[in-house]
């Protein structure tokens, strides 16, 4: 089959994508099919339009490549193409649209308050941060509403923290979220098709055991799949994340970031393209399910050619 | 922000629509294309096996003699004998970490250091301690506290690291009293002083300092140089100068690790400085980051907020800039990557995190209207980020006293 692999661009991201790409364009040679890799560019739609590939595998991570703007082009190439569709991008993209619609279906996701940086400058929303904070509590996580990996993330212990964390947070996005700190074990739930694969759990390296902000750094976590669960809350989280997957329209594969909190899992996040390098969770779930990369890759292909 | 985050958005500097003031990259397109062509044909009709085949793993003698000469232009006298080369000046910090440094011990270095320096020092799990600098280089006094220190607890550094001459990230020279001192301190405690100087030649005004080496005279200085700069990063020479026990050890370690420098550009190169076309080289190279250092200057004076400040480096490829505290670099550099310009942040070049408000800026490497730019955006999103900052801070409510976490009601 021939394969167009879009890797890159210009998301922040851009290296985490580079690994992911190169990771499954490996896989998809051994597994015999024509890999044409594109660096997202100018030349994007010229290269889409005169090589007709069969199929699109979008390995990109964060802005342009995660948001729906490629998927979109992609539809009116009539280019079919691997993950979730525009719409289902564009939910989890954005967190904040993402947690309102997983609260209107009932689905448990930590308390929230969002700010425009427009708000902000242009309509005093600085003084509503007491009443935020009387809401959700302290402490609590600042980040901007659409990035995907730990990139503007900062954990706020008193009113004063917060000006600082939003100037962080904005410097990645014109919107950021002020999400209630909820303590509990970090999961994630990787989706393939209609079905989740067994839970992953990151457990924060020892010597970061008490540092919030060390449960978003790379390396400041070791994983364990399939994670240690009773079969039932196994069973739970795993619904929840299917339930936040189907209310957000995903198809094809996400990764749903929960924390199981004392009374049960809440979703954090969904991620509609997870990292698909080696030791990403997506192939590390797919791994305990007893699928090798290569397999996970086709079936991702699979998947993309039935929708 | 982490150190692994912040590397993958580092990837984006190498899209071509990106104004990088984040590399240390020489200029390299005015070297003039004949000569590279003479060269080429020098070798052609006479040395093509020869630059095929393996060379010595101390470096060529016609390399090592240039080195010499090279390393004269700044009164600096050497054997040829003592000069190892190495691939560029990045693996000479490398083999002579590797070679000196076990678990535990203790280097110190300049703070801000070399942001490429700190890799290598971590990945032999030394123990670094950074010194801090002003107008004048390290401050001395503060090292001979932090030796004290060190000896107060039985412990002494193995070496100090320093780039006394325009230094990288931060652009400043060591003074000349303190490099006589440094020099002193070295003899008395018999430490050894790594000397990196890979920007000495690339002087715009004032008279030259001289080196560590010559001050010491090569017992207690072991020496650092490249031809990066002055020359070419692509060919990647670079040379050591050491004592001859040291010189025994690091030629091991090279021969461990890639058993010689490239045959074809130390030919190329020795012969290139054999010509002594070099000084002219140098000459043309000098003028040209005169020039951008003083167009970087003249832009950040128009487009930095209040309350920005930087230096004004007397050579060299860098400006360090500091801007208000409240702002951070890596924000900043989040920001700025949206608008398409790169730098270096602060903590990048030092090991415990300082360094936030500050970011490390390359003129060499980008054209002057590009430097223009590039400092116009940066400094068009750090008085967005300021304003901000001031809007949210403004409000009574931010002015009440702090609250305890425990009690957010």
């Amino acid at each position: 089959m021939k394969v167009a692999l879009l890797q890159g661009g210009r998301s922040l991201e851009r290296g985490v994508s580079l690994r992911s790409g190169q990771r499954v364009t490996e896989a998809l040679l051994d597994l015999g099919h024509e890999v044409d890799v594109l660096d997202l560019g100018p030349d994007l739609v010229n290269r889409l339009e005169s090589n007709r590939p069969d199929v699109a595998f979008i390995a990109l991570h964060g802005t342009e490549g995660e948001d729906g703007t490629v998927q979109a082009l992609l539809e009116l190439l009539d280019v079919p193409y691997t993950g979730p569709g525009v719409a289902a991008c564009e939910r989890c993209m954005d967190k904040s649209l993402a947690k309102y619609i997983l609260r209107e279906r009932g689905l448990p996701t930590p308390d929230w308050v969002t700010y425009s940086e427009a708000a902000i400058r242009d309509f005093g929303a600085a003084s509503t941060f007491g009443a935020a904070v009387k809401r959700i509590g302290l402490p609590l996580v600042a980040k901007p509403a659409s990035q995907g990996s730990s990139l503007g993330v900062k954990v706020v212990t008193e009113l004063e923290q917060i000006p600082n964390a939003l100037i962080t947070a904005l410097s990645y996005d014109d919107r950021a979220l002020l999400e209630s700190w909820v303590s509990g074990r970090e999961l994630a739930v990787s989706v393939l098709g209609d079905e989740a694969l067994p839970v992953v759990e990151a457990i924060p390296t020892e010597s970061n055991a008490y540092d919030f902000e060390a449960r978003y750094e790379i390396g400041g976590a070791s994983f364990e799949c399939p994670a240690d669960l009773p079969e039932n809350q196994a069973d739970e989280v795993e619904r929840v994340a299917l339930a936040a997957y189907e209310a957000l329209g995903c198809s094809g594969f996400a990764r749903v970031d929960l924390i199981l909190a004392e009374d049960g899992p809440q979703v954090l996040e969904v991620n509609a393209i997870p990292g698909l390098t080696e030791t990403s969770l997506l192939p590390q779930a797919a791994e305990a399910a007893g699928m090798d990369f290569d397999a996970m890759v086709q079936k991702i292909l699979d998947l993309a050619l039935e929708t | 922000m982490r150190s692994s985050a912040m590397r993958d958005m580092m990837e984006i500097t190498a899209r071509p629509e990106v104004i990088s003031l984040a590399g240390g990259l020489p200029d390299t397109s005015t070297f003039p294309p004949e000569a590279f062509a003479a060269e080429m044909h020098r070798i052609e009709k006479t040395a093509v096996a020869e630059v095929l085949q393996y060379g010595p793993t101390e470096g060529s003698m016609l390399v090592r003699e240039q080195i010499v000469e090279v390393m004269a232009a700044e009164n600096t006298r050497v054997d040829a004998m003592d000069v190892t080369v190495t691939t560029g000046g990045q693996q000479a910090i490398d083999l002579i970490t590797k070679v000196l440094i076990d678990p535990g011990d203790v280097i110190i270095c300049d703070a801000p250091t070399y942001p490429g320096a700190i890799p290598t020092f971590c990945s032999y799990e030394a123990d670094v301690r950074q010194i801090e600098m002003d107008s004048d280089g390290m401050r001395i006094d503060l090292l001979e506290e932090t030796i004290e220190a060190l000896e107060a607890e039985g412990r002494r550094p193995k070496f100090i690291y320093s780039i006394p001459t325009f230094q990288n990230p931060g652009g400043v020279t060591l003074s000349l009293e303190r490099r006589r001192r440094l020099v002193e301190i070295a003899r008395e405690k018999e430490i050894l002083v790594i000397e990196d100087n890979p920007y000495g030649l690339l002087r715009f005004e004032g008279e030259p300092l001289p080196t560590l080496y010559s001050l010491d005279g090569g017992n207690y200085v072991v020496y650092l140089g490249t031809f990066s700069k002055i020359l070419s990063a692509g060919l990647r020479i670079g040379w050591l100068v050491t004592p001859t026990p040291i010189r025994e050890k690091v030629v091991l370690g090279k021969q461990a690790a890639d058993l010689c420098t490239s045959t074809l550009t130390q030919d190329f190169a020795g012969h290139f400085f054999q010509s002594g076309r070099w000084r002219e080289y140098v000459d043309e190279l000098t003028a040209i980051y005169r020039t951008r250092r003083d167009t970087m200057i003249s832009a950040m004076s128009e487009y930095f907020p209040h309350g920005a400040t930087w230096n004004k480096p007397a050579g060299g490829l860098f400006i360090w800039a500091t801007m208000p505290d409240v702002l951070s670099s890596e924000d900043l550099l989040a920001k700025s990557l949206s608008k398409n310009v790169a730098f270096v942040p602060g903590p990048n070049a030092y090991v415990d995190g300082r360094g936030v408000s500050s970011m490390r800026l390359n003129f060499s490497g980008v054209k002057e209207d590009e430097i223009i730019e590039g400092i116009r955006r940066i400094g068009q999103v750090a008085r967005e980020q300021l304003k901000l900052y001031e809007t949210m801070t403004s409000t009574d409510e931010m002015k009440l006293p702090p609250r305890s976490p425990e009690d957010p009601s």
